[in-house]
């Protein structure tokens, strides 16, 4: 089970993983952005670690509302919204419960991902952060159905994402500021995908 | 990388209180929401007209606020789009009573943000109509992308849609001047050097000695194509030819031009540019009855130019004449 207490050790170890790899996701969106990926994601954890200290939400949804509202006032770019939706989302899926069990877990993932389709209206191989969650989602729904417990579950989900997120590398960006580039797009892995691909590598290593 | 700067996480606010102090008889500064405001808003009765986009590419947006112009204009990170409650404080701040136009470029997060900043809005009574800015003939292929960018008929549509707010049109009339404007606008860029954002500290991309850079945004995102310099008629005219045959533009036509320099290039080359267009645009029989030369929408320290033209009848032109007092464009007054 998940709880308020590890979604926030969730949310804090984020911080520190976006922090150390703020040059990295910056020199991805170098290539075929504008070079501001790594150091909008820092400045938003950073933000949200701050105002998790200073509000100290009750419980899971309302820490993930905490987290969606300081991302959207705080990252800015096409980042902000998007994660900010994912988190909002998230935060709505799961009002009231104490703790979360895996379905809950996907369930919640599930409703960040629509969000992020919705607000962000890209398809799947667009070269999109979605290339890196939507085949981590099934992976997870298909290891739950097969029984596997959350931990399972998680490492699952995190190989698919990854594979997601190396297979935006012979992608042509349609969505985004990379879409401008057209065929020089391609060869290059997306940072949003990257950085997706870290939320996710982050919770299954601290959630069991 | 060496800039006139203290810390590069202050650079924006550092800036912005720099505007402040300078021009404060036409803004006043919101730090915390990080906007620069007409010093006389909220002006009841008076449709309210608020941009915004990331910072990098002044004088625009906090450059072109006050009278006969931009309402508010909200400042992001370095090339990072604002956020939802900078426009919704913004919106705020200019609501005369008679609603806000939201004047957007067409990138994804300013888009994305501008979109949830009017949601705010609404969900308090507030009315917003926003017009999204999509003028960047370089952008060949919308179908496959996030679309035409943003770029210089921005500037044109601030002034005009400044104009028509100030002579007493409402929103909806207001709304239908940058929508007009946007679409008799076209615009291109080319780059002669990348530019460096200062959190990042190196160039955001490299282009050799003989190298340009075609079809360049206003980010340091590379354009199109590269390829080798030329001289400055030959690449005027790749960059006319371009934007003419894509509205098309025809003889007859009285034009808006803007020579814009994005930031690293003097004055000097941006009118041996523009006597180039001239020379183009009489040859094909138009007229650029009105023109900008100099930084209007620029790239941090990028070397390089853009141009844009809007094609105008009479009445655009003479909003365009009408009276404007902002720290980058002051004529009339």
């Amino acid at each position: 089970m998940v709880s308020r207490d590890d979604i926030v050790a969730w949310v804090e170890a984020l911080q520190k993983v976006y922090a150390e790899n703020k040059e990295y996701l910056t020199d991805l969106d170098a290539k075929i952005g504008d070079a501001d990926h790594g150091i909008n994601l820092d400045r938003g954890y950073s933000a949200v670690v701050k105002k998790l200290a200073e509000t100290n939400p009750p419980d899971v949804s309302s820490v993930l509302k905490t987290v969606a509202m300081t991302l959207i006032s705080s990252v800015g770019g096409a980042s902000g919204p998007l994660y900010g939706t994912l988190f909002l989302r998230a935060s709505t899926a799961c009002a009231g419960k104490t703790e979360l069990a895996a379905a809950d877990i996907v369930a919640i993932f599930q409703a960040g991902l629509d969000g992020v389709l919705q607000r962000g209206k890209a398809q799947l191989e667009d070269k999109t952060m979605v290339d890196a969650l939507t085949p981590a989602i099934n992976a997870m729904q298909q290891a739950l159905n097969n029984g596997a417990d959350l931990k399972e579950m998680l490492q699952q989900g995190v190989m698919a994402a990854e594979s997601g997120m190396k297979g935006t590398i012979p992608l042509l960006a349609k969505k985004g500021r990379a879409s401008y580039l057209g065929e020089r797009s391609i060869g290059h892995q997306d940072p949003g995908a990257t950085s997706s691909y870290l939320l996710l590598k982050t919770a299954a290593e601290l959630w069991s | 990388m060496k800039k006139l700067i203290n810390e590069t996480a202050n650079v924006v606010k550092e800036s912005l209180a720099g505007v402040g102090a300078a021009h404060a008889d036409l803004v006043r500064i919101d730090f915390d929401s990080r906007l620069v405001i007409r010093a006389d808003a909220p002006k009841k009765g008076k449709v309210g007209i608020i941009s915004g986009g990331g910072s990098g590419h002044e004088p625009m947006h906090g450059g072109f606020v006050g009278m006969g112009m931009l309402d508010a204009a909200c400042a992001g990170d370095v090339f990072t789009s604002p956020t939802p409650d900078q426009m919704e404080a913004a919106t705020k701040a200019v609501n005369g009573g008679v609603g806000v136009l939201h004047i957007v470029k067409n990138y994804t997060g300013d888009i994305l943000n501008f979109e949830m900043g009017a949601e705010l809005c609404q969900a308090e009574g507030i009315e917003v109509v926003s017009v999204v800015i999509d003028d960047d003939v370089a952008v060949q292929d919308s179908l496959y992308t996030a679309g035409r960018r943003g770029v210089g008929t921005t500037v044109i549509a601030e002034k005009i849609c400044g104009a028509s707010a100030e002579r007493g049109d409402d929103l909806q009339t207001v709304a239908d001047w940058c929508r007009k404007v946007n679409a008799n606008g076209r615009s291109m860029g080319m780059a002669l050097t990348s530019c460096t954002v200062p959190a990042a500290g190196k160039p955001t991309f490299e282009l050799g000695e003989n190298e340009m850079e075609i079809g360049i945004g206003i980010h340091g995102e590379p354009g199109r194509t590269r390829m080798e310099m030329k001289s400055a008629k030959e690449i005027v005219t790749l960059m006319a030819e371009a934007i003419i045959s894509d509205l098309p533009f025809s003889s007859g036509d009285q034009v808006i031009a803007l020579v814009n320099g994005m930031g690293g290039t003097p004055l000097i080359e941006l009118y041996l540019v523009y006597n180039e267009l001239n020379q183009i645009c009489e040859a094909k029989g138009m007229t650029i009855a009105r023109r900008l030369v100099g930084n209007y929408i620029t790239s941090l320290d990028m070397a390089g130019c853009s141009i844009t033209l809007v094609k105008a009848d009479a009445e655009m032109l003479s909003l365009w004449d009408a009276p404007v007092n902002t720290p980058g464009l002051r004529w009339g007054v």
